[in-house]
């Protein structure tokens, strides 16, 4: 009897993860999919068909044929929506970079440092968690504005004679995403820099690599892991980010969360901006997957 | 003159006043904050020698051999390697190459590509290259393992691939961080061998750190035993072994019983010893200090003879009682307590399978050992 308990707490215990995933992944997923394959009605639910189990089988078949794929026609012929997608991309993936950039120091002189101060220092990468995502970058707004903070501190120094225009411009939505993202590249990397060995450096030394040398044969390859997982982790939200190109950027930041945001709720086309979601995540997320498994099984292979 | 220890060494540059040496340390000192890991240090390496450093942890035998290889400057002195000051030459352009204590392997990279990285630093054509990895991998053994990564291979093996990969640009010196250190007993003691054997083969100087004696016992032309930052004696195994400087180095180096008396005379080469332990010693010893001095005789205990009856040649002997007995089956340690409660070892090799005058536990015993059995040490 208690073999079998146990018997059946394992299985559920292997579940619990899936059913999760079916639940708050799958079945959301399959109903956006659904919605992105109905035609926009004046009603509530705003689209058709509509699904009624109680009205039996035959409707269900004729509610099946209702079925188009006008609206993924719909948004290649616009090219307001596969520019909008393009841009998105080219504003992740600089954004991406740019944190790369800044995060990969931070992250070095972190590993590098006294063992007693890690964990300050961890403390302080993680401190900025503790205020809500969204007061942070209505901070931003104070600052970067034409007579907010830098611009009148800039105007102190004497460096400037008519204020910045950063407001509202693509520079603004770098600032803000590097400023928003940084903890989750400096942690991946901080994570695979911290453990490297680091003889290995004086070994390279030794075998007549100046430090900088080192720094490229041995550190950066091992670091590639910490790479990738930190780029992720900054690319994909940045892809699909919506408040901080909606409060730091122009009106003529053309990105998909805002595109979709417009669908959804100004136009009230639920079908189009379900269409839109659907399309983000096989454009995104699929290649990813693939790139995940290729570095999955070279990983396999080297080991 | 008779020899100490069973070995005739041809190789001895260090009793030729006219050879030049090869690695000079001059008063090197190196401190961290307060601590002062090597203390006013002065060293000489001659060409070819397989040089062992030897001592406990924190002893600052490391910190000598980072300075050589240039990842510690000396707070003060001078390292000369072949009349060159080492002074603010970065380790990428000194002619040595380091084996370190953990291997250090590029876990990126397959055996091949950690051995040729050295060679690709210099710029060696690439034919070169492929010839000079093939020649090193054959010299280890792991020619079938070029194309394995480091965690595919076993601890033996890695070091081996560590060891091609700091022999292969043919430093002038080498450089071994507790070499054997990770690998296993039996291991180590096969290795020790094959590493001698490279160092012949290769021709190449060698200084090795260690805290294992009978490494360094077993491997080195001479050890140089270190404490505290300091050298306390520099010699060849069977010197450091036979004739210890210091009580230090003799507690060191293997097991050793010290009598602490007083110099009572000396005549004809001999000086007599009055210890506390109710017996006179006589010892052979040219150079005594005068009579009324401290001193220890430090005796090896191989070299006491034990038996149940007072030995009638015996120059020195003492009565005690079997305290304890250890056999290990190619010898057997007795410990025997003096009448004034020190402990007195003794081991005797079983060069017979049976022996006629066996002892047991509690029995009265004597020790007995000859006029040269021992030092005199005045430190």
């Amino acid at each position: 009897m208690n073999r079998l308990v146990s018997a059946i707490a394992a299985r559920l215990t292997i579940i619990a993860p899936y059913l999760w995933l079916l639940v708050f992944f799958l079945v959301p997923f399959l109903i956006v999919f659904k919605i992105s394959l109905s035609t926009t009605v004046t009603a509530m639910p705003p689209y058709t068909p509509v699904f009624d189990l109680a009205e039996g089988w035959a409707a269900l078949v004729e509610g099946l044929r209702d079925f188009t794929h006008e609206n993924y026609l719909w948004l290649w012929d616009d090219p307001l929506y596969v520019n909008a997608y393009l841009n998105s991309v080219r504003l992740a993936a600089i954004s991406t970079a740019l944190t790369l950039l800044i995060g990969y120091p931070m992250a070095y002189a972190m590993a590098r440092a006294p063992s007693s101060l890690r964990a300050v220092l961890l403390m302080l990468v993680i401190l900025p968690f503790w205020t809500s995502f969204l007061i942070r970058v209505y901070a931003w707004i104070g600052i970067l504005r034409p007579e907010g903070l830098l611009n009148q501190f800039l105007f102190f120094l004497g460096v400037i004679d008519r204020p910045l225009v950063i407001m509202g411009t693509d520079t603004a939505i770098y600032i803000g995403i590097v400023y928003s993202y940084l903890p989750f590249m400096v942690l991946p990397l901080y994570a695979t820099l911290e453990k490297m060995d680091f003889s290995l450096i004086e070994a390279a030394q030794d075998l007549g690599c100046t430090a900088a040398g080192a720094f490229w044969k041995i550190t950066v390859p091992l670091s590639v892991p910490g790479i990738i997982a930190g780029c992720m982790l900054v690319f994909i939200p940045a892809v699909g980010e919506f408040v901080i190109p909606d409060l730091l950027g122009g009106s003529q930041t053309l990105m998909i969360g805002r595109t979709l945001w417009n669908e959804f709720f100004a136009n009230r086309d639920w079908p189009v901006a379900s269409a839109v979601a659907i399309v983000l995540l096989l454009v995104l997320v699929v290649p990813i997957m693939f790139f995940q498994q290729a570095q999955a099984r070279a990983q396999e292979r080297g080991r | 003159m008779k020899s100490l220890g069973s070995i005739r060494r041809t190789f001895a540059p260090w009793t030729n006043a006219e050879a030049k040496p090869f690695i000079t340390f001059e008063n090197v000192t190196k401190t961290f904050g307060d601590f002062t890991a090597v203390d006013n240090l002065s060293l000489t390496i001659y060409e070819r020698e397989f040089f062992a450093l030897l001592g406990a942890s924190g002893c600052g035998k490391s910190t000598l051999l980072r300075m050589l290889a240039g990842f510690e400057e000396p707070t003060s002195g001078r390292i000369l390697l072949d009349g060159q000051d080492l002074a603010g030459i970065p380790p990428y352009r000194r002619p040595v190459n380091m084996m370190f204590q953990s291997y250090a392997l590029f876990p990126h990279m397959n055996v091949e590509k950690n051995i040729a990285f050295g060679l690709k630093q210099d710029g060696m054509p690439k034919a070169e290259i492929e010839k000079r990895v093939a020649d090193m991998l054959k010299l280890v053994k792991l020619e079938q393992f070029a194309k394995r990564k480091p965690h595919q291979l076993s601890g033996g093996q890695r070091q081996r691939v560590a060891l091609a990969r700091s022999v292969a640009k043919r430093p002038k010196v080498l450089l071994l961080d507790e070499p054997l250190g990770a690998l296993d007993k039996k291991l180590r003691e096969e290795t020790q061998f094959e590493l001698m054997d490279l160092q012949q083969d290769l021709g190449l100087t060698f200084m090795v750190v260690t805290h294992d004696q009978e490494e360094a016992m077993t491997m080195a032309d001479r050890i140089a035993i270190m404490d505290k930052g300091e050298v306390m004696q520099v010699a060849t195994p069977a010197e450091i072994y036979e004739a210890p400087s210091s009580r230090f180095v003799a507690d060191f180096v293997g097991s050793v019983n010290l009598f602490e008396g007083k110099v009572a005379g000396q005549d004809a080469g001999r000086v007599k010893i009055a210890t506390a332990s109710g017996f006179d010693i006589q010892a052979e010893e040219s150079a005594a200090p005068p009579a009324g001095e401290t001193v220890w005789y430090a005796v090896r205990p191989e070299k006491i003879r034990i038996s149940s009856q007072r030995p009638e040649t015996a120059v020195n002997a003492v009565e005690g009682e079997v305290w304890d007995i250890g056999y290990l089956g190619d010898m057997t340690v007795y410990n025997v307590k003096l009448a004034n409660g020190q402990i007195v070892r003794s081991s005797q090799l079983n060069a017979h399978r049976t022996t006629a005058d066996p002892l047991t536990w509690n029995d009265r015993a004597w020790l007995a050992f000859p006029a040269d059995a021992g030092v005199v040490l005045t430190r």
